[in-house]
């Protein structure tokens, strides 16, 4: 009696009480959600256009900040810096076209994703050796002060956070949608025989797309580096873009973001009004049996594309 | 010409039927226990029983658990780490609460146990496919280490959080913990090993075995033809998860004497599938050439700089070993994409013509 009570009844009187404090916990868990996102949007673009699962994004995440934090230190100016890192990324990118995935054409997605792990190693590894593996401090000039919205604590980072995300995500759909690189690269993302066929030049379109994630992974390990530091468990957070991605689905974009924004309030809202309940620290699986409980209703994901089966 | 069929004419269905037709396997395999029964423990000191030999087979026989479940049903997971970590805590609990039960015989509850638990976290497979499949048994494999971590009961309320194996002793030699000899936990993990090895094998050619793989090459047509995917894909992720549920609880009783739930962390259940995909995906040898580079690897990258004489700092040599690694699996895939199994059987071809190739 006692643990229904504590489970299905005590969570929503708290919640009633303080309508305010509910209300803080949801935009707070939104910002986080934001963070999740931009993590998972690199997935999201590899995987659309090369059916490649990368886990080696939250390496990448990593290997961007601590270019960035690298350069920053030896006293190059902010701009140059993220310029820097960026031009570092594309070098990245044309890197693993021409070392691994040349060679992993046509190959299973299993395959792929294991080799994707091999190049996670080796980026987190030789992004320690060359950057050294100590906590760092990350600050490109972002501001964060507290302001209140009528009772609402918000910060100007979070904030920034949010419309970077949403420009991010705004310039990548029109990019897919749009231009011609971008209906190449959903061509690709069909069938790389077929694209091959047509005269879409596979190399290019796949040095395009991991700039692109690589890029995407330097905006994330910016925002994730400035509010945490940038170290080692940087490369962890892919682990917390999974769940994002399987409930968005993963050839979405806008399923990144709305899977984020899910993951991130109700993993705030389950720490804190159930946390206690199971003893704390559940935001570690929480976010996954989230994720499993949607999947088991559409098993696509929320966005993704309809899984259409023929004998 | 020293691996040839020719002449060997089976006469009966048992020999047609049988699970190594060819007299060069059996001989082989026959050559591989004998050695590994009465060679290595003789010519291999503590260091090398301990560090290599023990985790090697203790691997392989998780390996060729997730084989079971990912090379022959097809179902990717994630969640190895935690089934076998089920099998350890379930270990730990039934010997401390039953002292006078058979040490051999709780490894195997153990992992009936695991196969409980690998049957929950696999009824999600009936909807959810392929990399959906995969991060939804991450989900299994934080829960459960969370769940380790946070109820007491699972580690009898001991202070420090770690589960110990108690010294479990059997016609008069101690079996379990750090008080075993290495020789003696050496024999029970190569016995179950090869117990269980064999029984793979054998299961993998039959009924079920054929029915795994025709719902890894397209459930839909599996089901169209009368396989049932219900109990086949959970008979799957039970037996899959009896296998790591098993090689779990030796980890702790017949390896490590003790650990806390990171031991069998998310790390562990990547490095189990490098085993099977370096090794080759549905194939029982494959998955244990795949444990032996997969740990002896590491082991020869740390131990390797000193031999030569080269000092460097263990920070700069654990990112070098990670580099190395991550490249060396990234070199191996795109060489041969279906692993070292395939590799054996490439040699096997050779083997058969040479020295005539024409």
């Amino acid at each position: 009696m006692e643990l229904l009570n504590i489970l299905f009844v005590a969570p929503f009187l708290d919640m009633a009480d303080s309508p305010v404090f509910l209300l803080e916990v949801i935009i707070s868990g939104l910002l986080t959600g934001v963070m999740y996102s931009l993590v998972a949007l690199g997935f999201v673009l590899i995987f659309k256009a090369s059916g490649v699962f990368n886990f080696a994004q939250g390496a990448m995440v990593l290997f961007a900040a601590l270019t960035l934090v690298g350069l920053m230190e030896r006293g190059v100016p902010v701009i140059v810096a993220i310029v820097v890192a960026a031009a570092v990324m594309v070098v990245l990118a044309v890197a693993i076209e021409r070392f691994m995935l040349r060679h992993l054409v046509n190959q299973e997605g299993i395959i792929l994703f294991m080799a994707t792990i091999g190049l996670n190693f080796l980026l987190e590894g030789s992004g320690q050796i060359a950057w050294g593996s100590d906590v760092k401090r990350l600050d490109v000039g972002l501001p964060d002060n507290p302001f209140e919205i009528g009772d609402i604590l918000l910060s100007t980072f979070d904030m920034s956070a949010a419309v970077i995300a949403a420009v991010l995500v705004t310039v990548l759909a029109v990019f897919f949608q749009r231009t011609t690189i971008g209906r190449a690269l959903r061509a690709v993302a069909d069938d790389h025989q077929a694209a091959l066929s047509v005269g879409i030049p596979l190399k290019t379109i796949w040095i395009i797309v991991w700039s692109v994630a690589g890029f995407v992974a330097l905006v994330a390990g910016i925002m994730w580096g400035t509010k945490s530091g940038v170290q080692f468990s940087l490369s962890l957070i892919a682990l917390k873009a999974l769940p994002v991605l399987i409930l968005g689905g993963f050839t979405s974009v806008p399923g990144a973001i709305i899977g984020g924004l899910i993951i991130g309030v109700g993993e705030k809202i389950a720490e804190i009004y159930w946390g206690p309940a199971f003893g704390g620290a559940i935001e570690g699986w929480f976010a996954y049996m989230l994720a499993l409980a949607f999947l088991l209703f559409r098993p696509q994901g929320l966005f993704g594309e309809k899984i259409i089966e023929r004998v | 010409m020293f691996y040839r069929e020719a002449g060997q004419f089976k006469t009966n269905y048992q020999s047609d039927q049988a699970v190594f037709p060819i007299l060069q396997d059996r001989v082989f395999i026959a050559l591989v226990l004998i050695i590994a029964y009465g060679v290595v423990p003789w010519i291999a000191d503590e260091y090398w029983l301990q560090a290599v030999l023990i985790p090697f087979l203790i691997f392989s026989l998780a390996a060729i658990g997730l084989n079971i479940l990912t090379g022959y049903a097809g179902q990717v997971s994630l969640g190895t780490g935690a089934f076998m970590a089920v099998g350890a805590y379930a270990t730990y609990k039934i010997t401390t609460a039953f002292p006078e039960i058979n040490i051999l015989l709780v490894y195997p509850m153990a992992g009936l146990v695991a196969a409980g638990v690998g049957t929950l976290f696999g009824l999600p497979s009936l909807r959810i496919k392929g990399f959906y499949l995969a991060v939804a048994t991450l989900a299994a494999q934080f829960f459960i280490l969370w769940l380790f971590n946070k109820v007491g009961w699972f580690f009898n309320d001991n202070p420090s959080g770690t589960i110990t194996a108690p010294p479990r002793a059997l016609f008069g030699i101690t079996m379990t913990g750090p008080e075993a000899s290495p020789e003696v936990r050496y024999y029970i993990s190569l016995t179950f090993l090869a117990v269980m090895g064999l029984a793979a094998k054998n299961l993998v050619r039959g009924r079920i075995g054929r029915s795994w793989m025709a719902i890894r090459d397209m459930d839909i047509a599996a089901e169209i033809i009368g396989i049932q995917p219900l109990k086949t894909k959970l008979l799957a992720f039970a037996i899959s998860s009896f296998y790591c549920g098993v090689a779990g609880a030796l980890m702790i009783f017949a390896w490590l004497g003790s650990a806390e739930t990171e031991a069998f962390d998310i790390f562990v259940s990547f490095q189990v599938l490098f085993m099977i995909i370096i090794g080759g995906l549905g194939s029982i040898l494959g998955s244990i050439l795949g444990a032996a580079f997969i740990t002896i690897v590491p082991i020869f990258l740390t131990n390797f700089p000193p031999m030569v004489g080269l000092a460097i700092s263990t920070d700069l040599s654990k990112h070098l070993e990670e580099i190395i690694f991550g490249g060396l699996i990234v070199f191996f895939l795109i060489v041969e994409p279906a692993g070292f199994a395939r590799l054996w059987q490439i040699a096997k071809e050779k083997l058969r013509q040479w020295p005539f190739p024409y």
